[in-house]
């Protein structure tokens, strides 16, 4: 795979910059840093990156209006650092455009499968109208889905919900976000629809339900779908 | 005595020096004929000494003023006047008055030895649990800490090469003890998130079986010996609880369960709950929901059971490790939740920790088919 995508990392921590400098470029990622807010915006405006890792606790500005400020113009991934249990400030983060989150402290191997999923989303907006993972495959075109070649019974609301999965594959999605596309903007904080729908899809196509492997609980912020 | 004390309120102990002052003297009032000055005195006297065991140096002053010109106005001859015809009467008075005042300033003393001597014994407490906090956490940060540093200098020694396979045992150690601080760090972050009262649950829809799958997910390292058994049924509704704080606390139990149990123990989640597959979802009604956690391991001595919540607590023979910081944590957010937890020995042997709340429970029957 050709890894020479620029990456964009926005840390006040000395440390953190370099183990993510090692990291990306014994992945062949091209990196460059930048130490806090000001230095970042400028630098996203200059260098154009493929990626940017951003640290919501920045010395000079709230990481939330900078996320903000960025996705004014800037269409590529953006992936946030920050501390755990703040999971309101991940789901603002979400909302506000982020990609993808990771908290620290984290694994470097995740945040690479992390990047590697935003740069393939980014890079592959269309997608094949079959989608196929483990034993499921999904015709997106006619609405079929089969597991192990034989045709899964889906409600209506079941089907809205795993498409909205598969073309979001690697992204996590906020409870909010999915309630508005599955069931409508009434229904944002209707979260019992989502946890009975989320169990009976892993029913059906989870192998062992109760150890998922496709569709992730990202706790107190929503669920992520992952293929890979 | 002082509680006494701060039970009564400011504007009560003026209330009640006057009316217990004003009561004996009425009651005088109509004996006055049959009874001699001096005796009502001592009454007084005695009421005023009373007063001086529960009120406050001033409400006290007031009970001594009042009660000398009471004894004077009515009961010294001639009566309804302040006039003292006598070098005695005087002298009366002004002792009267003495004695008052030496009570008050007396009791008020006492009083005071007794607070400060409170507030010593309750600094004495604190450093107590500070230095246990200390104790205990200087040594479960140090071991990791060491082990890291350690590991890395015998790594980076260049003179004394060490073979691969020690390399990757080192790596793994590290690994590990990053982990356990990681853990630790954790712990004290929700401590402190209880101690300063900034948990707000966000009380959500928890799909109960999933949140415990999710949490052995997270433990499958530690509980690779052990026999863990689920005992959800299919019809298990929905229960808005806070999903954050349900994973902590499950998650404190089971790891506990992990660590003081040995190899091959039966660890037990069980979820229980008293409404019927039919029943219809009522926002203005709560029902119970029972969360157990049973191990089949040797149980806790029964003269500690009272003691494992309370925080820094650890177990007389403990092994090494753990801040006495867990359980604690999960009394903290199970009660943040409004729910109670209690720790029994079995019978059968080992112990179970039960969980009680209240909550908005759902059927999930109802959503299921559209």
């Amino acid at each position: 795979m050709n890894n020479s995508a620029q990456i964009l990392v926005i840390d006040d921590e000395v440390q953190i910059r370099k183990l993510l400098e090692i990291t990306l470029e014994s992945n062949d990622y091209r990196t460059f840093f930048a130490v806090n807010a000001k230095e970042g915006l400028s630098m996203v405006a200059n260098h154009q990156p493929d990626l940017v890792i951003l640290d919501l606790g920045l010395p000079d500005e709230d990481g939330q209006v900078v996320l903000k400020r960025l996705r004014e113009w800037y269409k590529n991934p953006i992936i946030i650092l920050t501390v755990k249990s703040a999971e309101d400030e991940i789901v603002k983060a979400l909302d506000n455009g982020a990609n993808d989150y990771l908290t620290k402290p984290f694994r470097t191997q995740e945040l690479l499968a992390r990047i590697r999923t935003a740069l393939r989303n980014s890079a592959t907006e269309e997608k094949e109208p079959i989608i196929e993972f483990g034993p499921v495959s999904i015709d997106l075109a006619s609405r079929i889905v089969r597991l192990n070649n034989e045709i899964l019974k889906l409600t209506t609301t079941e089907y809205n919900l795993l498409s909205i999965f598969v073309r979001n594959d690697g992204r996590v999605l906020t409870h909010q976000y999915l309630l508005k596309e599955v069931w409508g903007n009434s229904y944002a904080d209707q979260t019992q629809y989502l946890r009975v729908f989320v169990a009976q899809l892993r029913k059906k196509i989870e192998e062992d339900p109760n150890r998922p492997k496709f569709i992730i609980t990202e706790s107190g912020v929503g669920y992520r779908f992952n293929t890979a | 005595m002082s509680t006494i004390l701060n039970q009564i309120r400011i504007k009560n102990q003026y209330l009640i020096s006057v009316l217990s002052v004003g009561t004996v003297a009425s009651l005088c009032l109509f004996t006055r004929d049959y009874l001699d000055y001096k005796i009502v005195g001592y009454l007084l006297l005695v009421v005023v000494s009373v007063l001086s065991m529960f009120l406050g140096i001033l409400p006290l002053l007031l009970s001594a003023v009042l009660s000398a010109l009471i004894l004077n106005f009515l009961f010294i001859e001639p009566y309804y006047t302040l006039h003292i015809s006598n070098a005695e009467d005087s002298l009366l008075l002004v002792l009267f008055f003495i004695i008052a005042l030496v009570n008050a300033v007396l009791t008020h003393k006492i009083r005071r030895a007794e607070k400060i001597l409170q507030v010593k014994e309750v600094r004495i407490n604190t450093m107590k649990l500070y230095n246990a906090l200390l104790d205990s956490l200087s040594h479960e940060l140090r071991t990791p800490i060491s082990t890291i540093m350690g590991a890395i200098d015998t790594i980076q020694t260049k003179s004394v090469p060490i073979s691969e396979e020690n390399k990757e045992n080192l790596y793994a150690e590290i690994e590990k003890a990053s982990l356990r601080l990681n853990h630790q760090v954790e712990n004290l972050l929700n401590m402190s998130r209880l101690e300063s009262g900034v948990i707000e649950p966000k009380m959500d829809w928890c799909d109960l079986e999933e949140l415990i799958y999710n949490v052995l997910d997270h433990l499958k390292e530690d509980l690779q010996f052990h026999k863990v058994v689920v005992k959800t049924d299919e019809n298990l509704p929905l229960f808005k609880l806070d999903y954050g704080l349900m994973q902590q606390i499950i998650y404190n139990l089971v790891f506990n369960a992990s660590q003081y149990t040995p190899k091959g123990a039966k660890i037990e989640i069980k979820v229980s709950y008293n409404v019927d597959v039919d029943f219809e979802y009522n926002p203005d009604k709560t029902f119970p929901c029972v969360i157990t956690i049973a191990d089949d391991g040797i149980g806790f001595p029964e003269n500690e059971i009272d003691k494992v919540f309370d925080k820094f607590y650890r177990l007389q023979n403990s092994k090494t490790g753990g801040t006495g910081l867990g359980l604690s944590i999960v009394k903290g957010f199970v009660e943040a939740q409004h729910g109670k937890v209690t720790l029994e020995n079995r019978e059968e042997g080992g112990s179970v920790f039960t969980l009680r709340f209240h909550t908005l429970t759902m059927n999930t029957k109802e959503i299921s088919n559209e």
